[in-house]
């Protein structure tokens, strides 16, 4: 399937879940959101949450700056 | 949403205030309850750096009564790019004091009170429970999720704000109301991972960007109006100009915050690896000139990016920035015959990538504490600091 990922396009293999996502992009998940669709999905549920295709997925990093 | 005012409106405003706020009195939405409520309005802003700025100088126009700042710093010529409340003439003072005297020479009817502190577990509950809103401006995680927990205890509502390079994020935080920050974010990005601004750098203007967003909504929920950022998080990109809004939702598993915790642990300064490999391999500038002059064979490593090698470098060192180490790729240019030395700006980033090399079999590799900037303060006061 074809997600949209930061703004670029990426297969990935039906069934990925958001955890399974985050652990290809990012380097380490903590410090981390997911938004899918325009809505962060909750950390807790990464593991549960199966991306469809066509969605696109918003991988943001906290940053600390002030 | 809408969330009613946060504040309750002041008796009357005086003739020179109304002359003042005129241009808001005369929007129906704000009108003079508004102008009353922002008069009685107590507002804390924690850090008066790059996002404190502007959003105290926009706080005080708008004629908020009473304005708490948090900041334990001094004003340093390296902050003016970006900390317009601070001037050319105010180097070396009191963060602090220089903006409250900003403030008041912005409007003299706000009264300023000034924590010249670094907020603590032991103080921030007593400081904050005075305000009724606080502005997190801070620069770094371990203060972050304090000003979040303290909040949250408090059952404050507080405004976020938090910039890097040419990103920006902003958001409004209230646990009973909606979402936290740790609903967004659970734990802090490992030590190191993240640069802060002055490892990584910032936009100057980005912090007017996010600053005035923080005050629209700082403004918004003390008058009642509007749709508040609750529950919603801006993200900014200043290079593509572009803002995007995600929406945040509580997270059902995040654990209630019951007590402050040990921010500094949960933060890491620096990761234990790296902690483990600067134990009894971290030398000081002095030691590292002395070995330079010795006959002994090192290898120089300048761990930094290559736009901080161009400012400022040690003499004799190459530049491998620290990613390239970490992700192996330079770990072959490294020389086996000589004794590796790391340094990077301050020692963190060295430290993490210390860990690395040492693990790669480089046993005597050391890292120089306090980096570039520990040499140009101490060995080579000639040289530019950043």
């Amino acid at each position: 399937m074809m997600l949209t990922v930061n703004g670029e396009a990426r297969d990935a293999p039906a069934g990925t879940t958001v955890l399974a996502l985050v652990a290809l992009v990012a380097a380490d998940p903590r410090g981390v959101a997911v938004a899918v669709d325009g809505e962060v999905v909750p950390k807790s549920t990464w593991g549960a949450v199966a991306l469809r295709d066509g969605q696109a997925v918003e991988i943001l990093k906290a940053v600390q700056g002030g | 949403m809408s969330l009613p005012p946060l504040v309750e409106p002041a008796e009357s405003l005086t003739v020179d205030e109304v002359r003042r706020y005129s241009r808001h009195l005369i929007i129906p939405d704000v009108a003079m309850a508004g102008q009353k409520r922002l008069k009685n309005a107590k507002v804390l802003v924690v850090g008066a750096g790059g996002l404190g700025s502007p959003a105290l100088l926009y706080l005080a126009a708008a004629g908020v009564g009473t304005l708490g700042i948090v900041e334990f710093d001094t004003v340093d010529e390296s902050n003016l790019q970006r900390q317009i409340i601070h001037g050319q003439s105010d180097i070396g003072r009191s963060k602090a004091q220089s903006a409250r005297d900003s403030v008041l020479e912005v409007n003299p009817y706000v009264n300023v009170i000034i924590h010249e502190t670094r907020l603590e577990n032991d103080n921030v509950l007593d400081i904050f429970k005075d305000y009724d809103l606080i502005l997190d401006g801070t620069d770094n995680f371990a203060t972050r999720y304090l000003v979040n927990d303290a909040a949250v205890l408090l059952h404050k509502p507080y405004v976020w704000g938090s910039i890097y390079r040419f990103d920006g994020q902003v958001s409004v935080f209230w646990d009973d109301y909606g979402p936290n920050y740790r609903d967004l974010y659970p734990v802090p990005p490992p030590p190191g991972m993240v640069p802060s601004c002055a490892e990584g750098g910032v936009l100057g203007v980005l912090c007017a960007s996010i600053g005035s967003v923080m005050v629209n909504e700082a403004i918004k929920l003390i008058t009642g109006i509007g749709n508040p950022l609750l529950g919603r998080l801006l993200v900014f990109d200043a290079l593509e100009m572009e803002w995007n809004e995600i929406k945040i939702r509580k997270d059902p598993a995040t654990a209630p915050i019951t007590e402050l915790i040990d921010y500094e642990s949960f933060c890491g300064v620096v990761s234990e690896e790296a902690q483990i490999a600067a134990a009894g391999s971290t030398i000081t500038p002095q030691e590292l000139q002395e070995l330079l002059d010795s006959d002994k064979p090192t290898f120089l490593v300048d761990v930094r990016e290559p736009a901080e090698w161009e400012i400022v470098r040690i003499p004799g060192a190459t530049l491998i920035p620290k990613d390239e180490i970490l992700r192996g790729d330079a770990l072959a240019s490294l020389p086996q015959d000589k004794q590796i030395i790391l340094y990077c700006k301050t020692g963190v980033r060295s430290a993490e990538t210390l860990a690395v090399v040492k693990s790669a079999g480089f046993k005597d590799a050391v890292h120089v504490q306090g980096g570039v900037i520990g040499w140009a303060n101490t060995v080579d006061r000639s040289l530019p600091t950043y």
